[in-house]
């Protein structure tokens, strides 16, 4: 274990490190000057504000995998025994297509005359058809043209890529906490006259609480390191941190200044994975505390 | 770079007869024996996608017994980052004229023995003595383009004559593509202002990157890979592309047309050259001269759609082919282009930094 430890994590670690603090020396040789450019490069208010982008899509993705994806894990954990196997191969089955595939799928589907926008040209022709059938007046009310959605390209496309590629990984911890959850407690809270509602609040989501954490992690920090997606969902127009990662190490050929960027990126990773511990150990305190009164 | 270079798949069908033709060919082959000029062992050979004739590996394994190991990168920057560390095990490398020079300056090239290569009497001389490899001491070449406008016919009042309509015009807006490649887009931006695209001095990257931001808001994409795919679904209607790329969908579709603008395009050139370290540098010399053979070299250009500097092979090309003003721009188009010339590691990191704040904005 300290062996494998050491082999794929200190050691390749170690050596961005030092190339973190170094410099070109020519354009094939970093030597290690222990100078703090590279850092001071961070600060520049580009960089800061792509940081600050991709905090923020990582986030929205990350929310919007939490509220899809509870009711989803809630209805695979209630489900029978013979249709769970089922509804976890169908959550799973996307993960057997190689993801450059699936993404390319998506562009299809979501350009400009993409699927998506074909069937929503057709449901306005049919709309404005049934409008002027019932002699209302369809072109005014839904407009002359259909003006087709664009989706690729902006924010909104990036994000919807983000929570496609990793529902399923916040899906599948909050299931297996709703697993293990005694039933009976979503009775009892019921019996004792809380509503619905209530009992999802105060009762279901406090349960699940662990895995929900889980699903925010896991969803969250890959998230954070995407450049495929801007690249190819967000058309190039929305770019976040790891594209520029990507590009030191390859056009740009700056492997110290991109050695320096995933270190800040790996310790904002760290810090959430860190709050996440100080968290679980804060509230496990508090059970005992309870318990002991 | 991302160009992808796959042979036409919409092409109507000659490719069935010239394969048929191709497995006789490979027939006599096998009659022949392999005797005095068999050689041992493999040869690791490192290239573009499908950027090969359809048998011409198959047939210099048959005439000469070297095994080919075949291996694929997507782009330049990957072919260098895989090589700086060290060779991990390649023979022959099919580097672009910027990256060949820059691999020069870092010692990642061998020098060529010329006796060893005696189809080197075929290559056309204009392309002997390129200002990125004087004498062609590391490489040689391989197959040339430009690169240029891709254009929607019926979606363009004219064709596009200048960069300005793509890159400063809000004529098109919202349905351009641009690559997205930093150093080839800031250096087409200072070509539409009238600078060499090689004249990296402060003012011309702070103009060019000026320029790209104003822009930013009507353009659709920064294409990595799909240029060609945007302008061929109809998602843009010009597109800022290599001339391989838009002939290959040119063949899908009539209403696609290619333009070298009149500020001038990029020329780039593709070469064979054999990196420090190679194992089996006689089989590499063997492979090289294989390449350049005039039919081999006919076979490769006539499947993959890209100019060939092979005087031998272009002889033995189509008319078609000779006369593809896609292929082959016309002299007047062709006078204003340049090479690209690596501009050093300081430069590229100005390039970069320009290139963050292009894609941050807006």
């Amino acid at each position: 274990m300290l062996l494998w430890l050491g082999l794929f994590f200190v050691v390749p670690l170690g050596i961005i490190g030092l190339y973190s603090f170094g410099e070109n020396v020519t354009i094939t040789r970093i030597e290690t000057t222990w100078t703090l450019e590279n850092y001071a490069r961070i600060t520049d208010p580009v960089i800061l504000g792509l940081f600050w982008r991709s905090l923020w899509l990582a986030g929205v993705a990350t929310v919007i995998c939490l509220v899809v994806g509870l009711p989803m894990a809630l209805v695979i954990a209630t489900a029978s025994n013979g249709a769970k196997p089922w509804l976890l191969l169908a959550i799973m089955l996307p993960f057997w297509t190689n993801l450059l595939i699936r993404t390319y799928a998506l562009l299809n589907i979501l350009g400009t005359r993409g699927r998506l926008n074909d069937v929503l040209g057709w449901l306005h022709g049919k709309g404005r058809a049934f409008l002027d059938a019932i002699g209302l007046d369809g072109a005014a009310a839904l407009g002359e043209r259909f003006v087709p959605l664009t989706l690729l390209g902006t924010p909104a496309g990036v994000v919807y890529g983000i929570v496609y590629v990793s529902l399923p990984f916040a899906i599948l911890p909050i299931y297996s906490s709703l697993e293990r959850m005694d039933r009976s407690l979503l009775e009892a809270s019921m019996d004792l006259g809380a509503g619905q509602w209530t009992t999802i609040r105060r009762v279901l989501v406090p349960l699940a609480l662990p895995g929900i954490l889980t699903a925010a992690l896991i969803t969250f920090i890959p998230a954070l390191g995407q450049f495929l997606t801007p690249d190819l969902l967000g058309r190039g127009q929305v770019d976040m941190i790891a594209n520029v990662i990507e590009r030191q190490f390859k056009k740009a050929n700056d492997w110290p200044f991109g050695s320096a960027l995933s270190l800040v990126l790996l310790y904002v990773t760290f810090i959430l994975i860190a709050a996440r511990a100080f968290g679980d150990a804060a509230r496990a305190r508090r059970l005992e505390r309870g318990r002991a009164a | 770079m991302n160009r992808q270079r796959h042979p036409s798949h919409g092409r109507p069908s000659p490719g069935r007869r010239r394969f048929l033709a191709g497995s006789a060919a490979v027939g006599i082959g096998l009659k022949l024996p392999k005797g005095a000029f068999a050689a041992e062992g493999e040869v690791n050979f490192y290239n573009w996608d499908t950027y090969i004739g359809e048998t011409t590996l198959e047939d210099f394994e048959k005439a000469t017994g070297i095994e080919v190991q075949y291996d694929l990168f997507a782009d330049n920057a990957e072919l260098f980052a895989k090589l700086r560390g060290g060779n991990p095990g390649y023979d022959v490398i099919v580097p672009t004229n910027d990256y060949v020079e820059q691999m020069i300056e870092a010692e990642l090239l061998m020098p060529l023995d010329h006796s060893k290569v005696p189809n080197i009497a075929n290559v056309d001389p204009l392309f002997m003595d390129p200002s990125f490899d004087p004498g062609r001491t590391y490489s040689l070449p391989y197959m040339w383009g430009t690169i240029g406008i891709g254009y929607r016919k019926s979606a363009v009042e004219a064709p596009p004559e200048s960069w300005n309509e793509i890159l400063e015009s809000d004529k098109y807006a919202g349905r351009i593509a641009l690559l997205s490649e930093p150093t080839t887009v800031l250096q087409m931006a200072m070509k539409a202002q009238g600078h060499s695209l090689n004249d990296w001095s402060d003012e011309n990257l702070a103009a060019a990157e000026a320029m790209l931001i104003a822009q930013k808001p009507r353009i659709t994409a920064f294409a990595p890979d799909n240029g060609q795919d945007l302008l061929l679904g109809g998602e843009v209607d010009l597109a800022m592309e290599w001339n391989g790329d838009i002939q290959q969908i040119m063949e899908e579709d009539d209403d696609i047309g290619y333009v070298l603008p009149k500020e001038g395009g990029l020329l780039w050139e593709d070469t064979l050259a054999i990196p420090v370290g190679a194992k089996n540098v006689e089989n590499a010399y063997a492979l090289i001269d294989f390449l350049l053979d005039a039919e081999v070299g006919a076979g490769i250009a006539e499947f993959i759609g890209y100019a060939t500097p092979n005087a031998a092979a272009k002889a033995l090309m189509s008319e078609d082919y000779k006369t593809n003003p896609v292929i082959f721009p016309a002299e007047d188009a062709m006078k204003n282009s340049e090479a690209s010339v690596f501009p050093g590691q300081e430069r590229m990191r100005k390039i970069d930094e320009a290139w963050t704040r292009v894609k941050a904005a807006g």
